[in-house]
């Protein structure tokens, strides 16, 4: 082990070093601005900038416009490249979690001991300093909704973290943002484990929920119960009432029927993304279709039922689950109005993670228009993820998050040539 | 439709002459050289045309350029595309020319007459290129060797191949025409590979012979597969250790040298042969050079245990995957083994392919490795093979060569460069027609012809379907995982 410390270390160094080079060597003082400078800026505010500058203070986008029309204060590290684009957002990841070397020792996506663990956080797994984080930054991801993968019914919590930081509290933006669930073929147990049906899935959900609907209500009864401060009167008629026990379980749900987490629930085959809308009329909360590979097939449902869908990677496998997967499938839900984003995904072999930016890149050659794709790994994921007033598009008072182009983004043979996040170049690029 | 409806005084070469007005139905996308025509060959060809009209409701699809393709017709030739033969430099306004399932002529417009009963196709802001050849897929099953041992050389995929599924026209959506169908990474010898055409026109292939590979003899031709690294590894009877591993297999292959000695010895008194054995018989026919062996490997000392292998018994060895391959360059070009690559969006996965790279091909290449890419099916989609280039050249590999990677490269490692992999005369008429360059990511497959025939039609609906996946496009099987299925359950080994 000794020896892959050192190499970390040594990457570490170099990391610092190449910093250091590239850096004016004031860069961290609050008032020294960065300044990108590009043929084309794709804001995903709904407009394109030719020649356009963007200026950088205190990590945030102080002022965008035409090159020609803009202040550029002195001292300023400028950055020139052909196109820049907002930092991408991963809208579903299990990267940080889920590791390089796919051992043990690195795969923390997934907790088997039992089917219902909403308990699990995602901050308590996290390695910031995983080498796919790097590695998906490389291509200008700046921002991951990452957390526990499918492959249980309730396998546990995500949080979204931006893709620098020495610590998981460093990186954080939201942590406990969903619960992530899975219906299917993907979590279902062999032999006399449940669940063990499709069925048998939903009365376990089901039963749970109910469970956390009446823990709530006791949660609100106990608020009520609280003595009048002014008269100090104990309204509570019912005196032997006990305080509620701590359930850990049963919390994480209840932040889910108050609507402060979503519940991610990964179903592809269209019966499975039926009973998660079923679900969603059941307990009124607030619902992200994972996966979906048959959402193609399901547009009337899923739009009558204002569902978000947090789609596949394009180029995931067609087969499983997945056997009716589309290329067009984000374009044929960008037509119908419905919200999207374009994720990562989780990688159980290899590619151990997929870049977002390859992604998209397969929709738009697949009918999703160029200006759709670039939302859909952007501005998309931010509003649905809740960060729209931080990340996921080039305005005046967003994060300086960026991703620098040598040419059209979508295009294999372009390369990234320079990430940007809180207004710091911490790449060089891939 | 793919190809605008010409009419003769588009084609410069020919003198101005008013459009044919005999043959008016929609079908007359297709136009012949009406100055040269033989009035029988018109007539043919208009009732050929309107049988199919005919036989397919105009909704399902557009008579392409295939309505024109009867076995054993006429020469079909492509005008005004930029042509890419691999083995000449690309021609920017081109004539390809096939018949009898073989290409006739290529080459510039001004020296490439066009015969007079040629049916003339304007392909006009389209590339042709040569059908790509995948060296390393799992299309159809992995149903070699099983698990009784790690080494199984006797054992022929060809027995276990489900022409029915999918991904075969999948795979021509993606301008495919060959492929090596490989059993796993398993064992240290998982069995013999097939090489396979994918002849599925409107009639698909009923049985895996339709689709064989074969010599002159009429037999299929394959390699063998052979592995080594972490995914060979296993419980007794597999090995434990890369040392274990080498050894296993270098015992096998001594034995098989003693067994082809009897055989000499016996020269042709058949009471003198040793029992027939097929899987030494498998190993050697690969010390014979009768048998590529197409071996798996990541590491860089894996690598090179391959090369100290194939040295010592002589087997023709491709190394395929080779994800360190860019760490030991020069010792893989000074063995003159050729790699056939992979390109993954990420490294990692297990450990053996952490360290995997965009650059591999490009450093192979400069160090005088041969190099081609393959998809391994289903880990890369087949649809997207032209992406791995695309990659190999935005890490700065040669453009030609990661084009004669996807395709003439791949070719001689199996063994079949005099049929495939270029656009040359005398070889067999294996071509993909795409909207653009094949490195751009926003580029399609249009259709895919082999050995003369249309094999795929983007513009057909059915063709459409597997080219761009949705209901009953896919495979309703576990996703392939290879040897790492417990992944699936985060735990991985």
């Amino acid at each position: 082990m000794a020896r892959g410390c050192e190499v970390r270390t040594t990457r570490l160094w170099i990391a610092v070093a190449s910093l250091m080079l590239l850096l004016p060597s004031n860069s961290i003082l609050a008032d020294t601005a960065l300044v990108v400078q590009a043929k084309k800026i794709l804001t995903a505010a709904g407009k394109t900038i030719e020649d356009g500058t963007i200026v950088c203070v205190d990590g945030k986008i102080k002022a965008v416009g035409k090159t020609g029309e803009m202040n550029i204060p002195a001292d300023s590290k400028i950055l020139k490249c052909e196109i820049v684009m907002p930092g991408m957002v991963d809208v579903r990841t299990c990267v940080g979690l889920s590791g390089i070397l796919n051992i043990k020792n690195d795969s923390d996506q997934l907790e088997s001991s039992s089917p219902l663990q909403p308990e699990l956080r995602a901050i308590d797994a996290y390695n910031p300093r995983e080498e796919l984080v790097e590695y998906i930054r490389s291509f200008g991801v700046t921002t991951v909704h990452t957390g526990h993968a499918p492959g249980e019914l309730i396998s546990g919590q995500t949080l979204i973290a931006k893709t620098i930081g020495n610590t998981v509290e460093e990186s954080l933006l939201i942590d406990g943002r969903a619960i992530a669930a899975t219906l299917g073929e993907g979590s279902t147990k062999a032999g006399k484990q449940s669940p063990g049906t499709r069925g048998k899935q939903m009365a376990m959900l089901r039963a749970l929920f109910i469970e956390a609907q009446e823990y709530k209500s006791k949660l609100a009864k106990q608020t009520e119960a609280k003595p009048d401060k002014d008269t100090n009167k104990d309204t509570n008629k019912d005196k032997s009432s006990e305080p509620v026990p701590r359930n850990l379980k049963l919390e994480a749900l209840v932040d889910v029927l108050a609507g402060k987490k979503a519940l991610l629930i990964t179903a592809d085959r269209a019966q499975d993304i039926a009973s998660a809308i079923r679900l969603v009329d059941e307990f009124k909360i607030k619902l992200w279709l994972d996966s979906a590979a048959d959402a193609q097939l399901m547009i009337p449902e899923i739009k009558a039922a204002a569902i978000t869908v947090l789609l596949h990677p394009s180029m995931a496998r067609a087969s499983g689950a997945k056997e009716n997967l589309s290329f067009q499938t984000a374009a044929k839900l960008h037509a119908a109005g419905i919200p999207f984003a374009i994720q990562g995904g989780f990688e159980a072999y290899v590619p151990k993670v997929r870049v977002i930016l390859f992604e998209a890149a397969v929709a738009a050659a697949h009918g999703l228009s160029f200006d759709a794709a670039i939302e859909s790994i952007t501005i998309s994921p931010a509003k649905i993820l809740g960060i729209q007033d931080r990340v996921g598009s080039i305005e005046i008072g967003k994060d300086a998050d960026l991703a620098l182009f040598d040419g059209d983004p979508f295009e294999y043979t372009t390369h990234c040539v320079g990430v940007v996040i809180n207004g710091q170049l911490v790449s060089k690029g891939n | 439709m793919l190809f605008h409806k010409i009419s003769v005084a588009e084609y410069t070469l020919l003198p101005t002459m008013p459009p044919q007005s005999h043959c008016q139905n929609k079908s007359a996308t297709l136009t012949t050289r009406r100055h040269f025509l033989a009035q029988s060959t018109t007539a043919i060809s208009c009732a050929f045309i309107a049988d199919r009209s005919l036989a397919q409701s105009p909704a399902s699809s557009t008579p392409g350029a295939s309505a024109a393709l009867k076995p054993n017709g006429g020469a079909i030739a492509w005008f005004n595309a930029t042509l890419l033969p691999v083995d000449k430099p690309p021609i920017p306004d081109g004539v390809l020319i096939v018949a009898g399932g073989k290409i006739k002529a290529i080459g510039s417009k001004q020296s490439t007459p066009i015969p007079s009963d040629a049916t003339v196709i304007d392909a006009k802001g389209k590339w042709i290129m040569p059908g790509l050849v995948c060296t390393h897929s799992h299309i159809g099953g992995m149903g070699a060797a099983d698990s009784s041992s790690p080494i199984q050389p006797g054992v022929r995929i060809l027995d276990s191949i489900n022409v029915r599924e999918s991904g075969f026209r999948r795979a021509l959506a993606g301008g495919l025409t060959t492929i090596n169908i490989m059993p796993g990474s398993g064992h240290l010898i998982s069995g013999q590979t097939v090489y396979c055409k994918l002849r599925y026109f409107e009639q698909s292939p009923r049985i895996v012979d339709d689709i064989l590979i074969r010599d002159k003899q009429g037999k299929p031709i394959g390699g063998l597969k052979m592995a080594n690294g972490t995914n060979s590894h296993g419980d007794s009877p597999f090995p434990g250790t890369r040392g274990k591993s080498a050894y296993l297999v270098r015992e096998q292959y001594i034995k098989a040298r003693e067994y082809q000695a009897k055989v000499a010895a016996a020269k042709d008194d058949a009471s003198k042969l040793p029992p027939r054995d097929l899987h030494l018989e498998s190993l050697v026919e690969a010390m014979q050079g009768k048998r590529i062996v197409h071996h798996h490997t990541h590491r860089h000392d894996d690598i090179m245990t391959v090369i100290r292998l194939s040295q010592e018994f002589g087997f023709q060895t491709v190394l395929h995957h080779v994800s360190d391959g860019w760490k030991v360059a020069k010792e893989i070009a000074a063995a003159k083994l050729p790699c056939s690559i992979i390109v993954l969006d990420s490294p990692g996965g297990k450990l053996e392919a952490k360290d995997l790279v965009f650059r591999n091909g490009r450093v192979l290449d400069e160090a005088g490795v041969r190099v081609a890419f393959h998809t391994d099916d289903g880990i890369t989609d087949s649809r997207l093979f032209m992406r791995s280039a695309a990659l190999a050249v935005r890490a700065g590999m040669n453009r030609d060569k990661a084009i004669a990677g996807l395709t003439l490269a791949g070719a001689e490692m199996l063994g079949l460069d005099d049929r495939i992999g270029s656009l040359t005369v005398g070889k067999d008429a294996d071509i993909a027609i795409l909207s653009g360059d094949p490195l751009s990511s926003y580029t399609r497959v249009l259709e895919t012809w082999v050995e003369g025939q249309l094999a795929f039609d983007l513009s057909k609906s059915q063709d459409n379907l597997f080219a761009e996946g949705g209901l009953k496009a896919g495979s309703d099987l576990d996703p392939f995982l290879c040897c790492y299925a417990q992944a699936w359950q985060g735990g991985a080994k």
